[in-house]
C-alpha cells in the first residue's frame, strides 16, 4: 500500500493505493496521526485506488475521523469503490463517515 | 463435480498474512470463483487469521493450519475453510456483536472483525477438538 499526501492551506489530501490490510493499517495509522496536525481542518481520503479494507483499515479511518471531530475539522472520504463501500455499508461505517 | 483439497500450516504470526491470503487467493482463482466472492472470503480469512496471530498464544508463537475445500462445478461451487490453532481455547462466536449504529464518538471498534466474517459468510462455526481451535467458514457462489 502506497499514500500520497498533498497540503493545501488548511487542506490536506491523502490519497491511498492499494490494499488496506491489516499490515498496512498499522503504518497507515501512524502516518495519519502524523500528517494531521492542528493546522488541519478538512481532510480528505482518496480511496480511488484502494480495492480491498480490512477491519483493521476501518479502525484507522475511524481514528481519523475522530481526531478531525476532536480538532473542529472536517473529513470526507472520496471515489470509494463498490466492494469496499460494501464493508462500509455492512459495518454501519456509511452512517458514520462523509462521502463524496 | 470438482473437488479440490489443500493444506497449509504457517507460524502464526501477521507477517504470514500475506502468504495466508495468497494460497487461499490462488485456490479459488482456480476453481474459478468470482472475484467478488474471492475478496469476500479473503477478507474473513484475514479477520480470523489476525486474531489467531494476535491473540491466540499467549507466551510463545504458534501455528496456524488452514484446511481448504473447494466443491465446483461450471460457475458454481461451496469452499470450506478450516482454521485451527493449539492456542488457548476460545470462541470467537460467542462475543456480543457490536452496535454498528453508534455515532462515530461511541464507536467500539472491536468485534467488528468477526461481525463482519458473520455478515458476509453463509456459514459459521467453531469447535475445540483434539487440542485445537477449529474455526470454520462457508461459501456458496
Amino acid at each position: 500500500m502506497e499514500t500520497k499526501v498533498t497540503k493545501d492551506g488548511v487542506k490536506l489530501v491523502m490519497a491511498v493505493s492499494g490494499r488496506m490490510d491489516t499490515v498496512a493499517a498499522q503504518s497507515l495509522g501512524d502516518e495519519m496521526n502524523a500528517v494531521l496536525t492542528e493546522d488541519v481542518k478538512e481532510f480528505e481520503l482518496d480511496l480511488a485506488d484502494c480495492p480491498y479494507i480490512a477491519s483493521s483499515g476501518l479502525r484507522v479511518i475511524l481514528q481519523a475521523q475522530k481526531k478531525m471531530n476532536s480538532m473542529q475539522g472536517s473529513m470526507v472520504v472520496k471515489n470509494v469503490i463498490g466492494d469496499v463501500m460494501e464493508v462500509f455499508e455492512m459495518t454501519g461505517f456509511s452512517d458514520i463517515l462523509t462521502f463524496e | 463435480m470438482a473437488k479440490l483439497q489443500k493444506q497449509l500450516e504457517v507460524v502464526a504470526t501477521l507477517d504470514h498474512l500475506t502468504v495466508v491470503q495468497g494460497f487461499v487467493e490462488e485456490n479459488l482463482e482456480m476453481c474459478e470463483c468470482p472475484m467478488k466472492v474471492v475478496m469476500q472470503i479473503t477478507l474473513a480469512l484475514e479477520e480470523i487469521f489476525v486474531n489467531i496471530a494476535s491473540y491466540a498464544y499467549t507466551t510463545g508463537v504458534g501455528t496456524c493450519r488452514i484446511d481448504l475445500q473447494i466443491d465446483y462445478e461450471n460457475e458454481n461451487g461451496t469452499m470450506q475453510l478450516l482454521l485451527c490453532d493449539k492456542g488457548t481455547p476460545f470462541n470467537p462466536l460467542e462475543k456480543e456483536d457490536p452496535d454498528v449504529t453508534l455515532s462515530a464518538e461511541d464507536r467500539e471498534i472491536g468485534g467488528l472483525g468477526i461481525y463482519m466474517v458473520k455478515k458476509s459468510m453463509d456459514q459459521v462455526s467453531y469447535e475445540f477438538n483434539n487440542g485445537e481451535n477449529q474455526l470454520k467458514i462457508v461459501k456458496s457462489w
